[in-house]
């Protein structure tokens, strides 16, 4: 089912939109030279103090990465992406372990307050004494490549639960990742993901161990900010049987006019009557409003419920990127666990999201629910590609999926591209979609109580993400509904 | 004062109002009847703003007030209100978010300060209480699976709410049983007061029993073609618009 709507809806797409996290931070950074080989993989491990096998990993990665080629399915162009011209590492260059907020490079402190970190957990990122005590999310931030401060780890660590850097748990839990490292997302499983494996510089780990309901929400702010540099960070969550996590990502980028490249790597374990939910709110740098800058985001999301009755549940609300290419799935094995997927893709501008998910249902009674929401606004596209597989043993396996489109204007696209394989015939898949128009009807009739024509369209449009937002945390919500407002701006006139 | 004078309007280029002199006084309630088909919604939404209706002449003044230089939520600011005749649907928005977002843009517009939720579900809850209608109208999505009658009464409880100064009231009693159209009447009548006018536009004589008309027009062919007292509503009920010797005017009420 695609749609493209013929130019004669009296709503025109036009001006100028805003992007209020374009900031660049004058901070000192450690960058490493240009291009990428062998050297430069060599050169990262090194600067991480990595052990012996995670470098051969790495370059068995960069083996499998050179043998790909970029992948030509996705409904998006660009120009080609020169890989040799970007650095692969970047940190913020700073003394080991800050401990007051003296130490902490000011000017990361206030890249934090534009970010929104609410001031107190900026004071905890920081390492202030006793600012830990009244907030409920944990924080992990990364910095270009390198995790700055992870907040909490006190209090988690009492649960039992480990959040720190990934490089960090590299060195404190090398048993764990190297158990789970690449179990889900194997090095070499498609070019972006190789290309990951080989120069990741950092991301979280989080690891709930057997019986634990992780204390607060986790939460990580991914930050590009260096000239030239691939954001590679890569995520390992893991959560033992009956344990249950909840864990927020969100994204920005400086305004840029070339384009830079994201390309991250999260991989999700839950065990036995495991629960974790992944929620993310990407905003990197869309580009302008001709199409010039912004992040190419190239992500391999994949959780395995390996566990009976295990669950995982993707959230997200995708208002970022010049160029979107992520389908966070889920690998059902275990007996009657629950993979769900609840997405929000708004595309203004000249925006391309090719976005979705892949439910594979392997094992018996497996249940998927997919709820995707594309919004387009100006001349962007917009694709759902969603699979869903049910193998020869998932039996009573069953998937629901939803797909709704909204349009702002005529001269955007929205397509959606839903994929179904059934080897099971007892397995049953649901599918709906439809396309839809902001009416004007609608928009008169809000305006006709008072509404100008822009809160019209955000109400509209947040009416249309409801089934989503609802999934978010409540914090992360007002947050998500504010982004759709924003990305929107302009998008009528 | 809505003051409308030699309103002439097209959509698409085909002339539908065809030079509309209309006056009501502040304080007053007027109604409006007249043949399918003879202009009623398209003055409505002329008074609204709704794009694509293009006006073409004349002027309407509210409080003196030039209606038609304003943006459709300029005049809901400026306390003009439309009961729709066909009220839209809002999937996923809900009656309550609708109603509080609309009730403080206009509020924030008059220089007035906002209603915190809490505020809000109070005076709400009021108005619904005044209405005899279930608190359950404020958590479900505006207009969505709604019956005819619901939707009409969600048109009033709006009303009531964002306490307009001139209410035009679309065929608001069309497809309702007594009891609903009692509550509409009723909606109307408890704004009553000095201050406040509207326009009701009605096929039938019975609404007219409990909201008592100051005046009624008889709207035709885009024109007013007569005016009187409340005893003109009843003899149009009894006699049709033929009756009246406005035969000629296409299709009459069935
Ligand atoms: N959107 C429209 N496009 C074209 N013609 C319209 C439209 N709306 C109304 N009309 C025409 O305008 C005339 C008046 O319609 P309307 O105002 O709805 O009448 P009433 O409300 O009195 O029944 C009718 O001839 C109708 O066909
Ligand atoms: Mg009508």
């Amino acid at each position: 089912m695609s749609a493209r709507i013929e130019p004669r809806d009296p709503i025109e797409a036009a001006t100028e939109g805003n992007y209020k996290w374009g900031f660049e931070t004058a901070i000192e950074m450690e960058i490493a030279p240009k291009g990428l080989s062998e050297d430069t993989i060599r050169l990262i491990s090194a600067k991480k103090d990595e052990p012996e096998w995670l470098l051969a990993w790495r370059l068995k990665a960069f083996a499998a990465w050179r043998e790909t080629c970029e992948p030509e399915w996705a409904k998006i162009k660009h120009p080609p992406i020169d890989y040799q011209d970007l650095h692969y590492y970047a940190a913020p260059k700073r003394k080991p372990g800050p401990k007051s907020l003296a130490e902490v490079d000011p000017e990361l402190l206030a890249t934090y307050e534009k970010l929104g970190i609410p001031l107190r957990e900026r004071a905890i990122l920081a390492g202030v004494e006793g600012a830990e005590e009244a907030t409920p999310v944990a924080i992990d931030a990364v910095f270009d490549s390198v995790s700055v401060a992870t907040t909490f780890r006190e209090t988690l660590a009492k649960a039992g639960v480990i959040f720190c850097p990934i490089s960090e748990a590299v060195r404190e839990h090398p048993e764990l990742v190297r158990r789970y490292l690449g179990s889900v997302v194997p090095a070499g499983d498609n070019f972006f993901a190789a290309l990951n494996s080989a120069v990741f510089t950092d991301g979280s780990f989080v690891f709930v161990p057997k019986g634990v309901r992780c204390p607060m929400e986790l939460s990580t702010y991914f930050r590009i900010n260096a000239r030239n540099t691939g954001q590679f960070e890569r995520t390992l969550i893991i959560a033992e049987e009956g344990a249950y996590v909840s864990y927020l990502e969100g994204c920005t980028a400086p305004q840029r006019d070339e384009n830079q490249l994201h390309a991250a790597v999260v991989e999700l374990v839950a065990l036995d009557d495991a629960t974790i939910k992944y929620s993310t709110v990407q905003n990197w740098y869309p580009g302008d409003a001709e199409g010039r800058g912004g992040i190419y985001n190239f992500v391999t999301k994949r959780g395995a419920c390996r566990g009976a009755r295990s669950k995982i549940s993707w959230t997200q609300v995708e208002t970022g990127s010049a160029i979107t290419w992520k389908y966070p799935s889920c690998i059902l094995q275990g007996e009657e666990s629950v993979g769900e997927f609840y997405s929000v893709a708004l595309t203004n501008h000249h925006q391309q999201a090719d976005t979705g998910t892949k439910m594979i249902h392997l094992g018996a009674n497996t249940k998927s629910t997919i709820i995707s929401k594309g919004i387009s606004a100006g001349r962007s596209n917009n694709t759902y590609r969603g699979l869903v597989r049910m193998m020869p043993r998932a039996h009573g396996a069953r998937n629901f999926t939803q797909c709704d489109s909204l349009l702002i204007g005529d001269r955007c696209g929205a397509h959606t591209i839903p994929y179904i394989e059934s080897r099971n015939p007892s397995a049953r898949v649901e599918h709906e979609a439809t396309t839809s128009k902001i009416a004007d009807d609608q928009l008169f009739y809000c305006r006709s109580r008072g509404l100008s024509q822009e809160d019209a369209v955000n109400l509209i449009v947040n009416g249309f993400c409801k089934d989503v937002l609802k999934e978010l945390p409540m914090e992360f919500a007002v947050e998500a509904q504010k982004l759709l407002a924003v990305s929107l701006e302009g998008s009528v006139g | 004062m809505l003051e409308i004078r030699g309103l002439t309007a097209e959509i698409d280029g085909k002339p539908i109002l065809n030079g509309i002199d209309l006056v009501v006084p502040t304080g007053e309630v007027h109604a409006i009847m007249g043949p399918n088909g003879s202009g009623k919604s398209t003055l409505s939404y002329v008074l609204a703003g709704r794009d694509g209706y293009q006006v073409t002449g004349g002027e309407v003044r509210l409080d003196g007030v030039d209606l038609l230089a304003l943006a459709p939520e300029e005049r809901a600011s400026a306390g003009l209100f439309l009961a729709f005749q066909y009220p839209v649907e809002l999937p996923g928005v809900g009656n309550a978010n609708f109603l509080r977002t609309a009730l403080n843009a206009t509020r924030r517009a008059r220089g007035e300060s906002e209603l915190d939720a809490v505020q809000f579900l109070k005076l709400a809850r009021a108005a619904l209480r005044d209405l005899a209608m279930a608190d359950d109208m404020l958590k479900r999505n505006v207009n969505v699976g709604f019956s005819g009658g619901e939707k009409k009464r969600n048109e009033v409880l709006q009303m009531a709410i964002l306490k307009p100064k001139f209410a035009i009231l679309d065929e608001t009693d069309s497809g309702l049983d007594i009891d609903a159209l009692k509550i509409v009447a009723n909606g109307v009548n408890a704004l009553r007061r000095p201050e406040f006018s509207a326009l009701v536009i009605t096929h039938y004589q019975r609404l007219l029993d409990y909201i008592v008309p100051d005046r009624v027009h008889v709207l035709a062919g885009g024109r007013i073609l007569r005016s009187g007292g409340p005893e003109l509503a009843r003899a149009l009920e009894e006699s049709g618009y033929a009756g009246l010797g406005l035969e000629a005017l296409g299709e009459s009420v069935s």
